[in-house]
């Protein structure tokens, strides 16, 4: 198919790979080198989008990251892509493409009677007419939504890779246009280690877009000479379609590294796009300049569109942006766009310069036969689809415009002056001012370790961006340690006789003509609305963007901002510096989630940990479940059996026989030292003094406010070293406890804290039986009463393999916790099922623990909650009065001491139906709710022991209410359970079964 | 994400580290009087500028150091081991 807005020649495309795409559907032909929207421009495509607010036809209006209009979504299914840049999408084979925010169609689109309703939708319509009832905004919100808005988020997965790298370099940068190449080779010859990033795929910035010459050459060629000899230096990495999105804190860049967008789909095994965190020493910022256009009536129609994009489709892709085109500038910089469309058959009828002055002589050298309009103003446009033609007016000042023309033309390139691109230098924290003579911010004062290069200052003379560049590469390199000899040599730009910008915002519109004039175009925002605003009071910058939406969305108003603040200044009566702007932050340019996220993502969000034993419980039909970090063994069913029988078999096997379980996700601590004994005497709140060697005890530690924190067993393994447990989610926030009590409060302890917890390995035996399997295969130990009593340890082997063996028990059963070195874990957990098969011991899981210890009465997580204190948990005597230990002062307090307090009881249901977990305690069940609660639920199971469905739960003065008649009420399942108050220890109270 | 210098590792970054809060607190006797607990456990200053915090280096060699931060400017002025000599 013919693209009926291509030159027969020029450009920096390949005529020889012809590249087939589609765009809603219809099948068009671009080249290799086009982008989206250079192609969609050459086959003569002009309505791309429809717009935010009041679905008006838009078309291509920029040609980068400026571009505020046309936002396609790119591929489909698990590759959607919504509200990207046509102008930023490079082309490829089989590419597929469609517009946003239409419905039915594009051409045909509902939404557009939001245009002949916006005399009723002025800034904030949303925030006045939807307000009341409130109750009813979710409703209001649905149709909004629908009606305003973007493209649709992807419903699938993502079906792409994404990473994270961190780099360091001596000098990074930001731009490869002009400055930012002699930037790169100056610190590069130095001999720093430099990175240089740009965000399109090729080099050159502008000059890709303008027709200058270097050294009397088309700039490009030095350009393609300059990427070749970065590429050839081993110091110097060179990244192409690379954005500079944040700049944070000490040189920290991040940037997003676009791997594979311009490929159909990514090649195997590699990555979309690379999130690259890059620390460097020293950052040059040659970020360029951006065009902005001037607010006049029906601005936003499509052809009308930016010069320098103009000029840029022109040169880089030879598309003709229309065939008859008029120029309205405010600026020199407007005039080579002349030159570049007759280069490519295009007739240029008009220059309007709203100056009246003459434009300098290198402009006017551009101008060849098209007519110059000196000191006339574009006032309107006619046409639908498109431009058809322009009315101009002579520009007697700033509010009068005097009689009419109207000029026949397709295209409207419009300057109205530069903006510097100083949104990274300002999110490093920058101080701004503003520059009157280009009408922009400029960068003013600086916090980080960087320098600017190039247009960025608001300097356009190309040899001065070659000069500043190159200086600033030298400097940069020097400021981080390298001085080599730079013997680059400067290509020579030809010297460009100027003539100043006039700043102008806005065209008055013509008197008895209706017509909006658009100072942000992503979301609709015209000068009337601006000026409505202020007249409500929005006269703060900042409320005057949230309010209006001027300068949100996906562009950022790159294009609108200044003009915006403009308008605030002259409503307000005031100039722009007074007026300020509004805070430039991350990203630059909008960012995938997926590139954020890289591969932290489903599985690898947080690291899923695995017990040295995690093999053997998959082969032995083990029900894994997470538990926390963790991988636990829930149950062993065996064939046939259900999850709930199986949990109830172990519990009653432990019971009766004997069980082994896997504890090894506990915390481990070696604690050495001669202080060790004052060490935990001041960490816990029970006594340690007194500890034996080979005794463990049980210990509870608070926080400083008073309240547990942890607890745990600790076992004096020999004089000065000790050996403690904590709870399994605890492992890592006690061992930085101790940390930072032995090093900074008490560091004159002699206490050196190892943790151990991957080290060693634990598996518990427990049952009335379980003496008898564990003195089977022990070595070189007695494990009898005598030899290790309750709550002893003792030191032994088992086929050869160092064990520890501790008598505690958590299932209020004979028990032994035996610690292993973890490589030796499953030979040991092995040898003691093998040594138990004689008794029948069977493995249990973490539902049968969990069933023990409720029936026991021992505290977990769930009840050590941070709000519970050592004698809501029944653990009041076991506090210390005479000593201090963390915690000590505030546990005295006297809310925490005072009657009232939620403290720890058991609870048995009185009925057959299971306890609600994590239900409300109500006294009577017939109270519609909210219903005022005496306490809650922390853990429920069904007590085998008991028959009985049983749970701990905190209750106020529940110790005071000892076979009360309450109820577990919980509404959100609608369950509502009689219960009656009782002891947290369901079964064998004084512990009996343990000492046997 | 800052750089911190600890003060046996070098110049690490952020995510090493944990954050604890204000260095100049130090912990009363047992005896002293519920007020100087009461403002040791809960009331601490929040400055604009200058400050001196524990940071943990968590993912590095575990040891809990006074790193002098500028709140303001997020400028890393200097770190000193835990049991650095402090003055009044």
């Amino acid at each position: 198919m013919a693209q009926s807005h291509r030159y027969a020649y020029g450009g920096q495309i390949d005529r020889t790979q012809e590249l087939k795409f589609t765009f809603d559907g219809k099948q068009f032909t671009g080249y290799q080198g086009d982008t989206l929207a250079s192609a969609l421009l050459a086959n003569g495509v002009r309505l791309i989008g429809r717009s935010f607010k009041y679905h008006r036809r838009r078309g291509i209006f920029g040609i980068g990251i400026e571009e505020p209009s046309s936002l396609v979504t790119l591929r489909k299914g698990s590759r959607t892509e919504p509200n990207l840049r046509a102008t930023e999408v490079e082309l490829f084979d089989g590419l597929e493409a469609n517009s946003q925010n239409r419905w039915p169609t594009l051409r045909f689109d509902i939404g557009a009677l939001a245009n002949l309703a916006s005399p009723m939708l002025p800034a904030g319509f949303y925030y006045k007419t939807f307000m009341w009832p409130s109750s009813r905004w979710m409703f209001y919100e649905h149709w909004i939504r629908k009606a305003a808005g973007l493209g649709h988020s992807p419903t699938e997965n993502d079906a792409d890779n994404y990473s994270r790298r961190f780099d360091f370099c001596d000098v990074l940068v930001v731009g490869g246009g002009p400055a930012g190449l002699c930037a790169a080779l100056a610190a590069g010859q130095a001999g720093a280690k430099v990175m240089l990033v740009d965000e399109t795929a090729r080099f050159g910035g502008q000059l890709a877009y303008d027709n200058s010459l270097l050294n009397g050459t088309p700039a490009m060629d030095w350009v393609n000479q300059a990427v070749e000899q970065l590429d050839a230096m081993a110091n110097v990495q060179v990244l192409a379609r690379t954005t500079a999105a944040g700049y944070y804190d000490q040189n920290l860049i991040v940037a997003v590294e676009r791997i594979s967008d311009h490929l159909p789909v990514p090649a195997d095994f590699q990555d979309r796009q690379r999130l690259r965190l890059i620390r460097a020493a020293q950052v040059v910022l040659a970020c360029g300049a951006i065009e902005r256009p001037i607010a006049f009536g029906g601005n936003d129609k499509p052809g009308v569109m930016l010069a320098s994009a103009v000029r840029g489709y022109a040169t880089q892709f030879a598309v003709q942006a229309g065939k008859r085109a008029v120029v309205f500038t405010n600026n020199d910089s407007a005039y080579s766009t002349v030159s570049a469309l007759r280069n490519i058959g295009v007739e240029v009828v008009a220059v309007v310069d709203c100056r009246s002055e003459s434009a300098g002589e290198t402009a006017l050298s551009h101008l060849g036969n098209a007519r110059l309009m000196q000191g006339y103003a574009v006032t309107g446009t006619s046409g639908k689809g498109k431009i058809r033609s322009i009315e101009v007016s002579r520009l007697l000042d700033e509010e009068t415009i005097l009689g009419s023309e109207r000029i026949n033309c397709d295209v409207l390139c419009v300057s109205g002056g530069w903006n510097p691109t100083i949104h990274l230098f300002s999110q490093a924290q920058g101080m701004l001012r503003f520059d009157d003579h280009i009408g922009s911010f400029v960068a003013a004062e600086q916090k980080q370790n960087l320098r600017l290069a190039g247009s960025i200052n608001g300097d356009f003379e190309l040899s001065d961006c070659l000069e500043q560049g190159h200086r600033a590469g030298i400097e940069a390199a020097r400021e981080a340690g390298f001085s080599g000899s730079v013997d680059a040599e400067l290509p020579v730009a030809e010297q460009a006789k100027t003539s100043p910008t006039k700043c102008i915002w806005n065209v008055p519109i013509p008197a008895k003509k209706h017509a909006k004039q658009f100072v942000d175009i992503q979301n609709d925002v015209t000068v009337n609305d601006l000026e409505l605003a202020v007249r409500e009071g929005y006269i703060s910058v900042e409320h005057l963007k949230r309010y209006t939406t001027l300068g949100m969305g996906t562009d950022q108003g790159r294009s609108s901002n200044v003009i915006g603040l403009a308008n605030l200044a002259r409503v307000r009566g005031e100039d722009i510096p007074a007026v300020g702007h509004t805070t430039f932050r991350p990203p630059f340019t909008p960012m995938c989630l997926g590139t954020i996220a890289a591969d932290e993502h489903g599985e690898h969000m947080t690291p899923l940990r695995r017990t040295p034993l995690h093999d053997w419980h998959v082969e032995n039909n083990g029900i894994m479940q997470n538990s926390g970090v963790w991988q636990r063994a829930a149950c062993y069913p065996r064939t046939g059996e259900q999850i709930a029988d199986a949990i109830v078999r172990e519990t009653r096997h432990v019971r009766s026989k004997v069980g082994l379980v896997d504890v090894s996700t506990l915390g481990k601590i070696e604690l050495q030292g001669r202080d060790v004994a004052e060490f935990l005497e001041r960490v816990y709140i029970n006594r340690w003094k007194s500890l034996q060697i080979g005794r463990c005890r049980y210990g509870l530690m608070l926080r400083e406010d008073g309240i547990v924190f942890d607890d745990g067993t600790t076992t004096r393994v020999a004089e000065n070293e000790y050996y403690m447990t904590t709870t399994t989610g605890n492992a890592g926030p006690v061992m930085e406890h101790l940390e930072f009590y032995s090093q900074t409060v008490w560091p004159d302890l002699h206490v050196h804290l190892t943790s151990v917890s991957d080290q060693w390995s634990g598996m518990a035996l427990a049952g009335p039986l379980s003496r008898d399997v564990l003195a089977a295969v022990v070595r070189h130990t007695g494990v009898d009463n005598e030899s290790l009593p309750y709550m002893g340890y003792v030191e032994g082997e088992i086929e050869g393999v160092p064990v520890r063996i501790f008598r505690v028990s958590f299932s209020g059963e004979l028990g032994f916790e035996i610690h292993t070195p973890s490589e030796f874990a499953v030979a040991v957990w092995e040898d003691l099922l093998a040594a138990g098969q004689r008794w029948e011991i069977a493995p249990y899981g973490l539902e049968a623990l969990t069933v023990l210890r409720i029936e026991k009465g021992h505290v977990v997580a769930a009840e050590l909650d941070g709000t519970t204190t050592a004698a809501d948990l029944g653990f009041g005597r076991m506090m210390k009065k005479d000593s201090d230990f963390v915690g000590m002062r505030l546990a005295q307090r006297s809310g925490l001491t005072a009657t009232g307090r939620l403290c720890l009881v058991g609870i048995v249901a009185t009925e057959d139906r299971p306890i609600p977990k994590g239900a409300q305690i109500v006294e009577r069940s017939d109270d519609a709710p909210p219903a005022s609660t005496i306490g809650h639920v922390t853990s429920s199971c069904f007590s085998p022991h008991l028959n009985k469905e049983i749970a701990l739960a905190l209750i106020r003065d529940g110790d005071q209410l000892l076979g009360k008649k309450v109820y577990a009420a919980s509404p959100l399942t609608g369950r509502n359970v009689a219960v009656e108050i009782a002891h947290h220890i369901f079964f064998d109270p004084t512990g009996e079964r343990t000492r046997v | 994400m800052l750089l911190i210098r600890c003060p046996w590792c070098g110049e690490r970054a952020e995510v090493e580290f944990k954050y604890l809060g204000d260095a100049t607190v130090t912990r009363p006797a047992s005896d002293d009087s519920d007020e100087a607990w009461y403002d040791f456990v809960y009331t601490r200053d929040n400055p604009r500028g200058e400050h001196v915090e524990w940071w943990h280096h968590t993912a590095g060699c575990r040891r809990w150091i006074r790193v002098r931060r500028n709140t303001w400017t997020h400028e890393v002025l200097g770190s000193e081991p835990a049991n650095a000599k402090q003055g009044d």
